[in-house]
């Protein structure tokens, strides 16, 4: 990289999947054929459309989310990166990531993958406790996602990462810590536990809403959570893994270099129905319907067509040093007071003096020379902890 | 109305215990009298504010002239005083009758007499207004008219046999009320010609007019162009404006003389230059003597009310100022608390005074309130001499200054069926109550007790207690008696170790523990769980009676957050700061204002 460009990190929205599973709030939904066609063909006009904007960046990661991407023939996959190689300057050792779901891959889509360089997959097994998997309304089985596991390393993939989730309907610490010691003997080289989200109006939130109501208890208590929790971390610490964000786990060196990014607040451009972006401190997202989407870019010549983007949203510098703090301060090294003196010429200090000073007192962050960081205490309620960093 | 024969002239008002009909009443007399057509009535007319009409209650007293073509073939004007239906209003009420030759008693048929109704018609009497009892809603399958006589006959002592049996709602009888309006209520007496002599019953603020004074002219002659002088206050002033009450509207006319009722208006500012019970009379030619019954009214009841958003300040302060101008028995003066921060001390003459004054900022200003504990006001002997009157608990002085400390006392009358007499004593002894009497009225199916209360125990939720213990049928009235010696003590309350303000009350002694006790379990209840713990306690002076804790929040976060969420998340982030604004803080602690006034109701549960 010469001195004069700057990193981008490239993420791209699949949002096809065989059926939503019922925690699920993100975009995505079942489809044809036709449609997945006229979807890729949109996504590589506006990867194409976007090259001029941004030719002077080097991409550096670059992330196939979705949704399940590897729902999609080996060809589409085969083609968008294509495009993006002739439109981007890629670096030879860019971290490149597709999420597959367990039981949609086979092993021509893996070689495939690995002939267009990606180099990194990221299975979403969630849990290996069959009973738990279909409460979720996930597609896959234990056994299922084995032999997808075992087929991606087979095909040369020496970078996996493996989801679990905790806090789960009827999920036990017994049973979740199962799950943990099975993905660990697997031997992956990144993980990510989170704890399951209940979005509102996804199906799963209205039978627990419903539950409730009636008086019964199904989600594990915050006890047993924070249980769940510490579990995790201990048994990963146990085997060579490092915690080093809220929610995730690496070997050494194999920490997710895309999701790095987005705690560091480096640009990055997202191509597809409702992706997001942050390009020189203005975020903004691509218009969220299928059919608008596929419409406008049907139009596409070579100019770039700004009616697919909305919400655009130019940071002010208060809200930048905002968004410094509260995404920074999920990474367990925390922020560096030199970094934040670097981009925004304040002392973090003057800033944030009387917080931080409040937080430390109250043990919920740790104040040492240049890093400022969140304790476990500090993690468990962080929400609380980073709101107050809201200006 | 230059000549009005006075044998013409009916000067009443309707009494009646809450919700009897006594509105409903007023309604189809102005209706029936013709001086409006029905399209034109808004249910219940007199009562003006929405507030009025919703509690159907009467706050202020309500006047409307009209006129009656009688069966005897004569017109007959009919000055209907509506007075206000709650013994928070008692001095009002007592002033307004005073303005009356004669009162419409109305007695719910299958209800019969209630507490209310007694209070009501013996402060008719003592005015010696001539009271006849009207039987209202026999339209009710439950109506028991020949009861309800008999109960009148035998309870109140005056007369009911030929009573007239109404409906006020679907207009049944309204006729023979119209009748014996003319025939049993006195025309008034007093000569025109003799120095002016008239008594102020209300009045309310105009923004163009100024103060309109409502008057009974007793004595003599009012006219725009007279100095007048009201005799209490000393305030002086030259009449604008007399006139008397359409439905709703002021009608202007050249004179008010004896026997009249009006208003008149004399560009003067403030309602406190006008107290209810005062009298008008000229400057040039004063009568020798005020009409009797005078008082300056003072608040009973104060309570600490603060801006829920510490910027509405001065809003609540123009708020108070404008809500004043239209209501003397409102008191308010700046206070500051730790935990609140700037507010105002107001007073009121009772706790449905204090609600209405609290629901108008609400409603008619758009505030949005924090009230302290209502207190009332006690007096503080001081070792060195001094007495102090106390209406802010906070001001207190230290335990080794004070000798002793006496509280208000009322005589309260409780009205109730036999079955639940064991209850209602039971209630009024909890609430240190002294029992005086009791009498059986209704052939033995009912009672009325008399207790001597504290004021104290009666102004947070006695008349809930009464109701449910009473399943609905306990009527309540009470007057005050005056100071008495008590063991009192102020009770804190200690968040997070740090004493609010606005949570300090005073309690009796005996009943310190209990009331610690039960505040602490509502305010974990209402307090939500912090980053850390938070311990709550009550205590007098130094020794800590009653402790709740709060435990720690044990999680708060949110597992995803990566490029497509940091919008959405930081919304929600947001969300939490603002929260936390609508929070008080105190030292570390997050209080909701919710917490404040829950303490209020404690004996819900």
């Amino acid at each position: 990289m010469t001195n004069n460009t700057k990193s981008l990190e490239i993420y791209i929205h699949i949002p096809f999947c065989k059926s939503k599973c019922k925690y699920c709030d993100f975009l995505s939904v079942p489809t044809d054929d036709e449609t997945k066609h006229e979807y890729v063909n949109a996504l590589i006009a506006q990867i194409k459309s976007k090259s001029k904007e941004l030719h002077s960046y080097n991409v550096d990661t670059l992330f196939i989310g979705g949704g399940t991407p590897s729902i999609l023939k080996a060809d589409y996959i085969e083609e968008i990166m294509t495009t993006v190689r002739q439109h981007y300057n890629i670096f030879d050792n860019a971290e490149i990531t597709i999420e597959c779901n367990p039981g949609t891959v086979t092993k021509e889509k893996l070689s495939a993958y690995r002939r267009c360089g990606i180099n990194r997959i990221s299975f979403g097994l969630q849990s290996t406790d069959n009973k738990e998997l279909k409460f979720l309304g996930r597609i896959h089985t234990y056994e299922e996602f084995l032999q997808s596991y075992n087929m991606a390393r087979e095909c040369g993939f020496d970078n996996i990462n493996i989801d679990l989730m905790s806090a789960l309907p009827f999920q036990t610490v017994e049973s979740y810590k199962e799950s943990v010691l099975k993905v660990v003997k697997l031997d992956p080289e990144h993980i990510s536990a989170y704890s399951l989200i209940i979005e509102e109006s996804t199906p799963i939130s209205e039978w627990i809403e419903n539950e409730t109501r009636e008086g019964h208890e199904v989600l594990p208590n915050e006890d047993d959570e924070r249980t769940m929790y510490y579990l995790t971390k201990e048994i990963l610490e146990q085997n060579g893994y490092h915690q080093y964000e809220i929610s995730n786990f690496a070997k050494e060196g194999m920490e997710c270099k895309h999701n790095i990014g987005y705690w560091k607040r480096k640009d990055y451009i997202g191509f597809g129905i409702g992706a997001a972006s942050l390009v020189d401190n203005n975020r903004f997202g691509v218009v969220s319907e299928m059919d608008k989407y596929i419409d406008i870019l049907k139009r596409y010549k070579d100019e770039e067509l700004e009616e697919i983007y909305e919400n655009r949203e130019t940071l002010t510098g208060e809200e930048q040093m905002e968004e410094f703090m509260f995404l920074g301060l999920r990474m367990i090294e925390g922020v560096s007071r030199n970094s934040f003196k670097k981009i925004f010429n304040r002392d973090l200090d003057k800033v944030y003096g009387e917080i931080i000073n409040k937080l430390v007192l109250g043990n919920l962050m740790e104040s040492g020379g240049d890093t400022l960081r969140l304790t476990p205490r500090g993690i468990d309620i962080s929400n609380r902890v980073l709101s107050e960093f809201l200006l | 109305m230059g000549n009005i024969d006075q044998s013409k002239i009916r000067n009443f008002c309707i009494i009646a215990h809450i919700d009897h009909g006594k509105s409903t009443l007023a309604d189809r007399i102005i209706e029936m009298t013709g001086l409006l057509t029905s399209r034109e009535m808004q249910a219940q007319v007199l009562d003006n504010m929405d507030l009025e009409r919703e509690r159907g209650i009467t706050i202020k007293a309500q006047t409307v002239r009209t006129v009656y073509k009688a069966k005897d073939g004569e017109e007959y004007i009919f000055n209907l005083i509506d007075t206000p239906g709650h013994v928070d209003f008692n001095y009002e009420v007592s002033r307004s009758l005073a303005a009356c030759d004669g009162a419409v008693l109305v007695v719910d048929a299958a209800q019969g007499v209630e507490a209310q109704t007694l209070a009501n018609v013996y402060l008719a009497l003592d005015h010696d207004l001539e009271v006849f009892p009207v039987i209202n809603k026999i339209d009710l399958p439950s109506a028991d008219p020949d009861r309800v006589k008999e109960e009148i006959e035998d309870v109140i002592g005056i007369e009911a046999e030929d009573a007239p049996c109404i409906s006020a709602k679907t207009g049944l009888n309204i006729e023979e009320v119209l009748e014996a309006i003319v025939h049993k209520v006195p025309a008034p007496t007093g000569d025109k010609n003799a120095p002016l002599q008239a008594l102020i019953f209300d009045s309310i603020y105009d923004s163009y007019k100024g103060v309109i004074v409502f008057c009974r002219v007793k004595e003599g002659t009012i006219k725009p162009g007279m100095n007048v002088k009201m005799m209490a206050t000393g305030a002086t002033a030259n009449v604008v404006e007399v006139g008397y009450f359409g439905a709703g509207q002021f009608i202007p006319c050249e004179e008010l003389s004896a026997g009249m009722v009006g208003y008149m208006t004399a560009s003067i500012k403030n309602v406190k230059d006008t107290s209810v019970g005062d009298t008008i009379t000229g400057l040039d030619n004063p009568c020798a003597e005020p009409l009797p019954g005078y008082k300056k009214v003072n608040s009973m009841v104060y309570c600490g009310m603060y801006p829920a958003d510490g910027a509405k300040y001065p809003d609540l302060r123009d708020a108070l100022e404008k809500l004043q101008l239209n209501d003397a028995a409102l008191n308010y003066e700046p206070e500051t608390s730790i935990a609140l921060g700037f507010g105002f001390r107001c007073g009121f003459l009772g706790l449905l005074h204090l609600e209405i004054i609290q629901e108008r900022l609400e409603r008619e200003y758009n505030l949005d309130l924090v009230t302290t504990a209502p207190s009332v006001i006690y007096k503080v002997y001081k070792t060195n001499g001094e007495v102090i009157e106390l209406t802010n608990p906070t001001n207190l002085p230290d335990p080794s200054e004070i000798l002793y400390m006496e509280e208000p006392v009322v005589r309260a009358e409780i009205m109730v069926t036999t079955e639940f007499i064991g209850a209602i004593m039971e209630l009024c002894q909890q609430r240190r109550g002294e029992y005086i009497s009791m009498e059986y009225v209704d052939n033995g199916a009912r009672a009325m007790i008399k207790y001597d209360l504290p004021l104290n125990e009666i102004i947070y939720d006695f008349f809930d207690a009464l109701k449910s213990r009473s399943r609905g049928y306990a009527s309540f009235d009470y007057e005050m008696k005056g100071y008495e010696k008590a063991e009192l003590v102020k009770l804190d309350i200690l968040i997070n170790k740090e004493e609010v303000d606005a949570l300090s009350f005073i309690v009796h002694a005996d009943t310190a523990y209990e009331r610690g006790k039960k505040m602490c379990e509502k305010l974990k209840k209402e307090i939500p769980r912090q980053m850390l713990e938070v311990p709550i306690q009550a205590a007098i002076g130094n020794k800590v009676i009653a402790r709740e804790t709060v435990k720690a929040m044990r999680k708060d976060v949110l597992a995803k957050c990566y490029g497509g969420d940091i919008s959405r998340k930081k919304k929600l982030l947001e969300k939490q700061k603002e929260g936390k604004k609508r929070m008080r803080q105190v030292g570390n602690v997050e209080i909701p204002q919710q917490a404040f006034m829950s303490v209020l109701k404690l004996d819900e549960e």
